[in-house]
């Protein structure tokens, strides 16, 4: 994996398949996904946006074809990847502080460590207060999307990748979740690497100060790419 | 984070869902104990007699217990899709396992000592070998039952009809763990024979299936 | 291959039949058994068969895992044979079971006991009725990797198992069944007794191959689905 091509494409897909039995998720997707830049999908239900995200998570395997993300099969490259499901994917029963510490322990790399500070702030990055105690699920739906987005931007992804960030959420919360990923466009990383969002949502109108290539899928494939003007 | 330090770092999670929710324990030993109490009804047994069947009514009751808990022992990550999150991490997959089972261990450990001066009450015992014994038995024995346990409980997972699943597989993989648990307890209780060869086995066992379940569990963890 | 089938199936029949009027018309009556004993020339193949084809099993499972990133073409092959021995084995097992214990009950007046070749067996009957039951209920794409995994702690349970019950048994005997197959086998019995083996040997190699043979038809219909599900939609789509 060379520094170059990393820093070209973030992920890529050759004739990527997904089949369930003789249902077809995903039908021969040939994708390129350039690092450093924000991508929308949009689609129907059923269109395949979810399998498309999971498959560059490495959480399924392509029936056919292949997936490469950071220069490396997407199982080796867990520890840059960041990836946000429909459900919360956080313990009910523990705070969001909690669930912080718990994965961002799990997800460094070995070797590092992570320091309080770093939880604290992230959480009020998402807008949350670090001190509340209550378990996750006596939070609000809204509430319980920020700490999910504050789980994955914990382990300081080079790729992000979300599924519908923005369901459950009102306008105020939408705008403060956007501008927190414009910013973290910016966060810095070592050798010219660039920091790239992949994600799908119903809503491409509230993306749009985010995006800088929308997506379309429908029935299991890519119907084109889209420059935001 | 190495991985004794993760497979901790899991077992403090899993101790503390426990603890807020109690779950496991509570259902753990409602069964433990109704199986205790029915049996020293059915039996009403002489001092004599109740030597020679109490450690089969030990074992019993801490498979049941067991097995419950196992059932839901991955509840908390199937829900939420917590499961994809642990996907995700880079850490060893091993050590999760490790620490789950770790948990498990505890919880069903909790229970024996629950449970045992009610044994001592119940079936009036008294024990004729060497009691100390049982110290090394009691561990070696729910390590068997929950090695196994916890591994096919993540086994069945994603399978339909999985609580039926369960205790099928893990009956007739636990059968000689089973076996050495009861005979050793019955040899220490009624001092007849010696415990020893039946220790040797449950901590052979112990390593083997340890070691198999180690390193299997992340092929079963990322079957899809 | 086909006309190689044929052959084979003939073959397996004939001597089957062989087996049959040695076993039942011309193998004298044992002396304190009697007619039952001959139950003896299909239990003891059945239970032979029981314990070879777990491990054809145990190599399609390992060869499944290894195989399956790589090539996973011949990985499907090897998940077949797999799926066809563990069936075969659930066969034969059953009928070694249910055929021991007609036979026992007459003879020693008891249908079961702890013995480690019974335990053994009734355990492996269990294990591939899980196995069975995993490849059902998985869902689709994890059923082979699932099912291997069992097949392997099956591998690896059958022989502590046996040891484990002969270790016990050596402290508390059990009802002596005999002690071996062919321990004390009167040599007018043996050709009955060898002809029987040869012949369900054959017959399970045959059932295997043809099981083989259907898994992997499945197989292939099952991909030709998929290549028309991903086909699907091409036209009028850009």
């Amino acid at each position: 994996m060379s520094i170059e091509n990393e820093n070209l494409h973030a992920a890529e897909l050759r004739a990527a398949s997904r089949l369930y039995g003789s249902f077809a998720a995903l039908r021969q997707v040939t994708a390129e996904f350039r690092a450093g830049l924000c991508y929308v999908i949009t689609g129907e239900n059923g269109a395949g946006k979810s399998t498309l995200l999971r498959l560059l998570a490495g959480l399924i395997r392509p029936s056919v074809g292949t997936v490469s993300v950071l220069g490396g099969e997407p199982q080796e490259q867990r520890a840059l990847i960041g990836y946000m499901g429909h459900a919360s994917m956080l313990y009910d029963e523990l705070s969001a502080r909690e669930n912080l510490s718990y994965y961002g322990k799990l997800y460094q790399p070995p070797g590092s460590c992570t320091e309080c500070a770093r939880l604290d702030e992230t959480l009020r990055a998402v807008g949350l207060d670090p001190a509340l105690t209550k378990p996750v699920e006596q939070y609000s739906q809204g509430m319980k999307q920020r700490v999910s987005l504050a789980r994955v931007l914990l382990g300081d992804p080079h790729l992000l990748l979300l599924d519908e960030p923005f369901a459950n959420l009102d306008a105020a919360s939408s705008a403060q979740m956007i501008a927190l990923l414009q910013q973290f466009k910016t966060w810095p990383l070592p050798q010219g690497a660039k920091r790239t969002i992949i994600l799908t949502t119903h809503q491409p109108e509230l993306a749009k100060n985010l995006a800088d290539v929308y997506v379309r899928m429908q029935a299991a494939r890519i119907l084109n790419t889209e420059k935001a003007g | 984070m190495n991985f004794f330090w993760t497979t901790l770092h899991h077992l403090r999670k899993d101790l503390k869902l426990e603890w807020r929710s109690r779950d496991a324990v509570n259902a753990m030993l409602f069964f433990a104990l109704l199986v205790v109490v029915i049996f020293s009804f059915a039996f009403d047994p002489t001092a004599a007699v109740s030597r020679q069947i109490a450690g089969g009514i030990l074992w019993v009751a801490l498979v049941f217990a067991a097995v419950t808990a196992l059932n839901q022992a991955w509840a908390r990550e199937l829900h939420n899709q917590v499961l994809d999150a642990q996907r995700m991490s880079p850490s060893p997959a091993a050590a999760l396992f490790l620490g789950k089972v770790l948990a498990n261990f505890l919880f069903v450990t909790f229970i024996e000592i629950v449970l045992a001066p009610l044994f001592i009450i119940f079936y009036n015992l008294h024990v004729l070998g060497n009691g100390w014994l049982l110290l090394l038995v009691l561990p070696l024995g729910t390590w068997a039952l929950v090695v196994n346990g916890t591994f096919f409980a993540a086994l069945g997972l994603r399978t339909r009809n999985r609580e039926l699943l369960l205790p099928l597989v893990l009956f007739p993989i636990s059968l000689p763990a089973l076996l050495a648990m009861v005979q050793a307890t019955t040899a220490i209780l009624t001092g007849e024979a010696d415990p020893g060869l039946w220790i040797q086995m449950l901590a052979g066992y112990d390593i083997i299936f340890t070691t198999v379940g180690l390193l299997l569990f992340e092929v079963v963890l990322h079957a899809e | 291959m086909k006309k190689f089938l044929w052959l084979w199936l003939i073959a397996t029949l004939t001597v089957l039949a062989w087996g049959f009027h040695l076993a039942i018309f011309v193998a004298p009556t044992e002396a304190t058994m009697g007619n039952i004993q001959r139950i003896f020339y299909y239990h003891v193949p059945s239970a032979i068969m029981g314990m070879v084809f777990p491990y054809v099993n145990l190599i399609g499972s390992l060869g499944y895992l290894y195989l399956r990133r790589n090539n996973p073409l011949r990985a499907l092959a090897m998940d077949a044979l797999a799926l066809a021995a563990a069936e075969v084995t659930l066969v034969f097992v059953s009928i070694g079971l249910v055929t021991g214990m007609l036979w026992a009950k007459p003879a020693w007046g008891i249908w079961w006991t702890w013995d480690e070749r019974l335990t053994t067996y009734l355990l492996l009957w269990l294990l591939y009725v899980s196995y069975m039951l995993v490849r059902r209920f998985s869902s689709t794409g994890q059923t082979y990797t699932l099912a291997a995994v069992i097949s392997i702690f099956a591998g690896i349970d059958v022989p502590i198992v046996y040891m484990s019950i002969r270790w016990w048994r050596t402290q508390h005997p059990s009802p002596v069944f005999f002690g071996g197959p062919d321990a004390g086998l009167d040599p007018s019995m043996v050709p009955a007794f060898v002809w029987n083996i040869l012949g369900w040997t054959m017959w399970g190699v045959f059932i295997l191959v043809l099981r083989y043979g259907l898994e992997r038809r499945r197989q292939q219909v099952q991909q030709q689905i998929a290549n028309s599900a991903l086909d699907a939609g091409l036209e009028g789509n850009a």
